[in-house]
């Protein structure tokens, strides 16, 4: 059994235990090539099916081919496809750059509140209808008490600290020196009224893993990931104004397995093209404390 | 490979994996530089373990918190720490980092020697089934670099370790300031001449799953996605042991419910007839019966794992509140989640010293030899045998408390009535009609209904009710009166107490008939004992099983799904029970 085997089959079992355990189990979808991977492992883990709707939270400010990719994978694998977003902010104008707040505020508002809301299903939801082909209101607006969500613990700092169930408060936050135990593939699974449960399949997995397993699976990614000609591409997606491309000419899946594995990469920090990131003060902690993915 | 690195607080671990992490050009560039940076600014003399600290907090508090994951490389292959820290009160962040170890670095202070937490991870290490246990010794610059010092805390070592039936594969005499001997040996020990920490780590085979032990499968779900438009009925879940193959017979316990595997099922991948150990595999039947969640399936023809009730365990403990008899928890072994009890604390041995004495609580921190009751039976397999179904831990208050590893599997008095379980389902003839065609044309799943209360109510007026108020909605259902029983199906038993047990491992099989038959089942008995519902539960899984109690409020004497107070009337308490069966998706809803 090869590594990425064995990282595949863990991930497999820990997705049937939340599907056995949650009633309201949900997966977040960043359309990036990490939880891409997730929906692929959900697929492995179901036999071909996805049996829990897939969280989007929309910024509005996503780069455009991120969602035309979205859409059409939802179409041609028959996702059921639930997006969320921070309308209010998005309506009073309370967005970085263009509004009167800083990246941080921006993050917190259409990333974080618009995921808290979308989750606890306060904020409105939108579901793709796949008889009509197009986004209609969900009725179902009851909270997720089991998330799904592709972090990898060699991301960055505060993520090595994650259980693959990892519980959350009822205000939506993470009490990182409180942590449950957990051992022999035993997980949280159950949890108090009003909590909801983070589960982190790919933990163990690293940048370079999820490279290999594109490439052995040929699932299908956003292209900006590939350099199309001026030199650079995306190591890391987010929204328009805060996500920045690397210099990098890797043109194809096994270019950017090539650029990892010779270590060209290796002194840049995967997320150095995310400004938020500097902005936190080198990490993500605050923002992720308070529910950031 | 993932290690864990344990030991005294204060004895060096952080500084350690912070070498391993700097000196094998494993660190981001610049880490280095801005750690010496932000110490310069705290007015904090620069140290190799503040490296780990990727988060605020621990630098405010000074300790490491958490099994955080670092990544180092060797010529050879990649490492990933699980940085368990040493303080006594994280003792369940390091056995989260030490489960998923293949191997442990056990770091010793050459000036204090063995110490508490010392001796209680290495107990740890133990229990948990970490393969591989190197031990360093370390601050050897702070002893003068003494043969006689290193020699005094390695023998020590070696001899708490030998009682734990722990061989180290090393014991190596390491500086993590000075950077000797971890990732390259130094010439200040000439007296030394074997490996340093990473030729140690090289050294290390990773453990490969249990491929030729017998199989086991504990059962996450049985998937049908007819949804999708998918009709396979398929048994998914991770192989512990052994392998399995399209042909072979599978025995699921505790039911011994028995099949053949008809194929291997996988998502975009080569079509294939086998699985093995490590695998997160799915597989359909080619005669389709009821099998669930917590069932553990085995090889016909291999050893079969054990099923009772009861249990003798080393249980170690690390919720705040003690562990304690009587309370009830819950125990998980595999995908199985049972109710559970401390029958019996036989000892609490002293994680530190490793001396044992009688105790009636087990506190945190603790470990201790227990018998378990359970109030369902499960099937495991003794943890000498095989490992990975040979542990549990136990659940309380939404958390996990503690973890356990079977040395026994002690008689419960239901062997006899179970062995006949057994024996029945292996001689079961099945029918070409799955239970799942049955559930859909009576639009329900089959269920035991049983109406128990005081000798003085009506129990079998509401049984009747119920039969009646279920037909007239369109369901499937029979009532069997106890005196059908006595004159009839036990008419050559006598009604002793002795015979009692007989009676209802007779009724349990004529439930077992009436629910495969796909029918909602409905008797009364007066007075249900815990032991009577014992023997039922051999013959009806679980989950069929519904109790219901019928008389005063707070007078039942057996804990049951639903209690109906005698203030109700028929109507009412049927409106209950029908509730019940329709939120345990016995009815549609």
């Amino acid at each position: 059994m090869t590594h990425l085997d064995a990282l595949e089959h863990r991930s497999v079992h820990i997705l049937r235990e939340a599907y056995a355990n949650f009633r309201q189990l949900c997966m977040l979808w960043s359309i990036g090539k990490d939880s891409t991977v997730l929906l692929w492992l959900a697929r492995k883990a179901f036999f071909g099916h996805v049996p829990f709707p897939l969280v989007h939270i929309d910024t509005s400010y996503k780069i455009p081919e991120m969602i035309a990719y979205r859409d059409r994978l939802v179409a041609e694998w028959g996702l059921n496809l639930v997006y969320g977003q921070h309308q209010e902010a998005l309506a009073a104008g309370r967005t970085f750059p263009l509004g009167a707040v800083d990246r941080l505020t921006c993050c917190g508002l259409l990333k974080t509140d618009a995921l808290t809301r979308t989750l606890s299903g306060e904020g409105p939801r939108f579901r793709f209808n796949h008889t009509s082909g197009a986004y209609e209101r969900d009725p179902n607006t009851e909270a997720y008490t089991g998330v799904i969500v592709g972090a990898r613990a060699d991301e960055e700092g505060s993520r090595s600290k994650e259980r693959y169930f990892s519980p959350r408060s009822t205000r939506n936050q993470w009490d990182i020196g409180e942590q449950p135990p957990e051992f022999w593939q035993q997980y949280k699974t159950e949890f108090a009224p009003g909590t909801h449960v983070r589960i982190h399949p790919l933990l163990d997995w690293t940048e370079l893993n999820i490279w290999q397993y594109i490439a052995r699976e040929s699932i299908p990614v956003v292209s900006l990931y590939f350099d199309q000609g001026p030199g650079t591409r995306y190591r890391s997606l987010g929204c328009a104004p805060c996500t920045a491309p690397i210099t990098s000419t890797a043109r194809t899946v096994e270019d950017i397995i090539r650029e990892l594995e010779t270590g060209a990469l290796a002194h840049v920090a995967e997320r150095s093209g995310r400004a938020q990131d500097a902005a936190d003060g080198g990490g993500l902690e605050s923002l992720r404390r308070g529910g950031y993915m | 490979m993932p290690i864990v690195v344990v030991g005294h607080v204060d004895h060096g671990k952080s500084t350690v994996v912070g070498r391993l992490l700097a000196d094998t050009g494993s660190l981001p560039d610049g880490k280095l530089d801005q750690v010496r940076e932000l110490c310069r600014r705290t007015s904090k003399p620069f140290e190799y373990a503040f490296l780990l600290d990727a988060l605020r907090d621990e630098r405010d508090q000074g300790i490491t918190i958490d099994a955080a994951r670092v990544f180092f490389k060797s010529a050879l292959r990649h490492y990933v720490v699980l940085d368990a820290p040493g303080h006594v009160e994280f003792l369940r962040n390091m056995v989260t980092g030490a489960a998923r170890a293949d191997a442990a670095l056990l770091v010793v202070d050459a000036r204090e020697g063995v110490r508490e937490n010392s001796r209680r991870h290495a107990t740890m290490l133990a229990m948990l089934g970490v393969s591989h246990v190197a031990v360093i010794v370390n601050k050897m610059d702070l002893v003068g670099w003494s043969e006689t010092a290193f020699a005094a805390v390695a023998d020590e070592m070696r001899a708490f370790l030998t009682r734990l039936d722990v061989v180290p594969d090393a014991i190596v005499p390491v500086s993590g300031f000075e950077g000797v001997n971890l990732v390259t040996r130094g010439p200040e020990m000439p007296w030394y001449t074997g490996p340093a920490v990473l030729e140690v780590l090289d050294g290390f085979a990773a453990a490969a799953p249990p491929a030729d032990a017998p199989f086991r499968l504990p059962v996450q779900d049985v998937y049908r996605f007819t949804r999708f438009g998918d009709d396979r009925r398929i048994v998914a879940g991770s192989i512990e042991s052994g392998t399995i193959a399209a042909g072979d017979a599978v025995v699921f316990y505790p039911s011994g419910k028995r099949s053949r595997v008809a194929s291997i099922e996988a998502f975009h991948a080569a079509p294939r007839t086998s699985a093995s150990a490590g695998e997160a595999t799915g597989f359909t039947l080619d005669e389709q019966i009821y099998t669930t969640r917590g069932e553990l399936a085995a090889r016909a023809g291999e050893p079969a794992p054990h099923v009772s009730t009861r249990l003798r365990a080393s249980v170690f403990w690390l919720g705040r509140a003690p562990l304690v008899p009587g309370r009830e928890y819950h125990l998980r072994l595999g995908t199985a989640r049972v109710p559970m009890r401390v029958e019996h604390i036989e000892q609490v041995i002293d994680a530190s010293t490793l001396t044992a004495g009688p105790a009636t609580e087990v506190a945190r921190n603790d470990v201790a030899d227990c018998v378990l009751k359970l109030d369902r039976a499960v099937a495991f397999d003794l943890h000498a045998d095989l490992p990975d179904t040979g542990r549990f831990v136990i659940v309380d208050d939404y958390e996990i408390r503690g973890g356990g590893i079977v040395r026994e599997a002690l008689a419960d008095g239901d062997e006899a009535a179970r062995d006949t379980v057994l024996l029945r389902n292996r001689k079961w003839e099945h029918s070409r009609l799955a239970p799942d065609l049955r559930a859909a044309r009576y639009a329900q799943r089959p269920a035991l209904v049983v109406v128990t209360g005081p000798r003085d109510m009506d129990r079998k007026g509401l049984a009747k009710h119920l039969e009646v108020r279920l037909f007239d909605a369109g369901r499937a259902v029979y009532f069997l009166g106890m005196a059908n029983m006595l004159y009839g199906v036990d008419a050559d038993i006598d009604r002793s107490l002795a015979s009692r047990h007989e009676h209802f491992r007779r009724l349990g099989e004529i439930a077992h008939l009436m629910l495969d038959a796909g029918l909602v089942f409905i008797v009364s008995a007066a007075e249900l004992r815990a032991d009577d519902l014992d023997i039922l539960r051999v013959s009806v899984p679980g989950e069929q099983l519904v109790t219901v109690w019928y008389g005063p409020a707070g007078a039942a004497e057996i804990a049951t799904d639903l209690a109906v107070t005698d203030a109700a009337t028929l109507d009412e308490a049927g409106a209950l029970i029908t509730d019940l069966l329709t939120a345990r998706g016995v009815l549609p809803s």
